[in-house]
């Protein structure tokens, strides 16, 4: 009999630091720091963790975060790969481990010095061969250096083939910002960004300009999930975990899947949403609010399509009509996003997903919000979660 | 100081065929012993029928632009602004990801005809790109 996650586990704690552009300290240090500020917000204690996730791509292991925070014994100790694709799969581990008994407690964490420190997208070569190596190895040596062209291939085809143009990008991108204007963790608080400004910034990979682009940001988050039980009798009102998963599909690389038949959608997100709805017993109509994982603007509108926010091409009439803003259809990164609030790999969209139920957003919409969307990197194997309110 | 060459690709039993290929003149694709299937980028075995067995055929350099993106930051030593980067339909039915050359990037659109070039860097590495066909 097939264990359903559904209301199993509920996240009961959210732990930031500052983002910044120089941290000033360790990576380790941030992640004790989120995971410490995750045990706090929830109301217990360090010493009760007993599980860890985090993304391969941290550079703290589990053992020198829990020595730092203080946890006791492990039980569960586990790593997501694929970069931003990892972030809901922290989630999915998380729960499935909970829901199965192999850990009470777990954190799952994000902690980098994105912008002091190592900078994602730099470039990849090495003398050693593995499979992965291989893969990037058709791309660098011509000089696909960096996310943004990597992206930019599907987002020109995306964009040639349902007639959408860079004012429809700079939509979101404002749109975002103007979250971020109320957010003080926020890169662009206080910061409006205009339509006029949007089309006279640097073009970076067409039809991708900086603008398109997220952060690069310093800074760590945790989110602390326990069952849903425990979670009513902690000091939060619970964000139940109605649904997660991980999603990768036939033909899939990393960042680069040019080789199946059709670029003009995003079929790992379309098995996101089939299997996060069908968990859930939810669809697209339930969801008030969502936080697209957004490193660059034009995976929006794709991921509109994917999770049947509307039907395929029609992502754009959604943006245009206002339908991502505070007011409209779905109000969505409304913090900022890796956009325009900060880059911690979309650990802070699960966070803002928590906060949207728990009503304490910054830019919480009027709407009474039941169900929130979030989602994992685009363009890479990824997953999908829906927090509701208990 | 920075080294000024394009990054070289690791060369593993699974891909550095496809190099010494190039570095021959030629572009490669890897053909399924089992199933004769085409398959682009390789793997050392066929999805299909499974079988570890292939060879490889050259390929004509014909191709369309199926998708094309122009970088133009940031920039990296050993490569040349404004850079046009395409997916190429080869005429053989495989998509592969190359470099677009004796074009400017405002004459590049989805559907061009073009065809394979090699092209020796200063220091002898040599990579399979494309050129708008016909031209010159
Ligand atoms: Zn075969």
């Amino acid at each position: 009999m097939p264990i359903s996650l559904k209301d199993e586990a509920a996240i009961a704690g959210i732990g930031l630091t500052e983002f910044s552009k120089n941290s000033g300290r360790s990576e380790l240090q941030l992640a004790a720091e989120c995971i410490k500020a995750a045990c706090d917000d929830a109301g217990i204690s360090p010493s009760e963790i007993d599980g860890l996730v985090s993304y391969t791509l941290d550079s703290t292991d589990e053992i020198e975060v829990a020595r730092a925070v203080g946890a006791n014994d492990l039980t569960m100790f586990s790593r997501i790969n694929y970069g931003g694709g990892a972030a809901v799969g922290t989630i999915h581990q998380a729960t499935m481990a909970i829901a199965t008994g192999q850990a009470s407690t777990v954190v799952c964490w994000r902690a980098m010095n994105g912008r002091s420190g190592k900078r994602m997208g730099q470039g990849v070569s090495g003398d050693i061969t593995s499979s992965d190596l291989v893969h990037w190895s058709w791309y660098t040596p011509y000089g696909m250096l960096i996310p943004g062209s990597w992206i930019a291939m599907i987002a020109n085809k995306y964009m040639h083939n349902y007639g959408v143009t860079r004012e429809d990008l700079g939509l979101v991108a404002i749109s975002q910002r103007n979250y971020a204007l109320n957010n003080p963790r926020a890169y662009g608080y206080g910061k409006p960004l205009s339509m006029d400004e949007y089309m006279a910034s640097k073009m970076i990979a067409e039809p991708l300009c900086l603008y398109d682009f997220c952060q690069e940001t310093d800074g760590g988050c945790a989110i602390l999930i326990t069952s849903a039980e425990r979670a009513r009798d902690l000091k939060q009102k619970p964000a139940m975990i109605r649904g997660v998963c991980q999603a990768s599909t036939r033909g899939q690389e990393q960042m680069t899947s040019y080789y199946r038949s059709e670029l003009t959608s995003l079929p790992e997100m379309e098995l996101a949403a089939k299997l996060v709805y069908e968990q859930a017993g939810l669809g697209p109509h339930d969801i008030d609010a969502a936080c697209l994982y957004d490193a660059f603007t034009s995976e929006i509108i794709m991921q509109l399509e994917s999770f049947g926010f509307c039907k395929e091409g029609e992502g754009v009439e959604l943006v245009r009509e206002g339908g991502l803003d505070i007011d409209g259809r779905l109000p969505n990164n409304t913090h900022g996003g890796l956009i325009s609030e900060a880059y911690i790999h979309g650990m802070n969209n699960i966070a803002e997903g928590v906060r949207l139920v728990r009503g304490e957003s910054t830019g919480q919409p009027d709407k009474n919000v039941e169900h929130v969307l979030v989602s994992s990197g685009v363009g890479v194997p990824t997953g999908a979660l829906i927090l509701g309110k208990d | 100081m920075t080294d000024p060459r394009r990054i070289k690709p690791p060369m593993g039993p699974d891909n550095g065929w496809w190099w010494d290929m190039a570095a021959a003149g030629k572009l490669g694709i890897q053909r399924c012993a089992g199933c004769q299937t085409l398959r682009h980028p390789p793997t050392p075995m066929c999805g299909d029928c499974h079988s570890t067995q292939w060879d490889t055929v050259e390929a004509s350099g014909a191709g369309t632009v199926c998708s094309y993106t122009v970088l133009t930051h940031p920039q990296f030593p050993g490569y040349q602004y404004p850079l046009i980067i395409i997916l190429v339909d080869l005429a053989e039915g495989t998509r592969l990801t190359s470099q677009l050359v004796d074009c400017e990037p405002e004459n590049v659109e989805f559907g061009l005809p073009v065809e394979m070039i090699i092209q020796e860097d200063p220091d002898g590495f040599k990579l399979p790109v494309f050129k708008p066909a016909g031209a010159a």
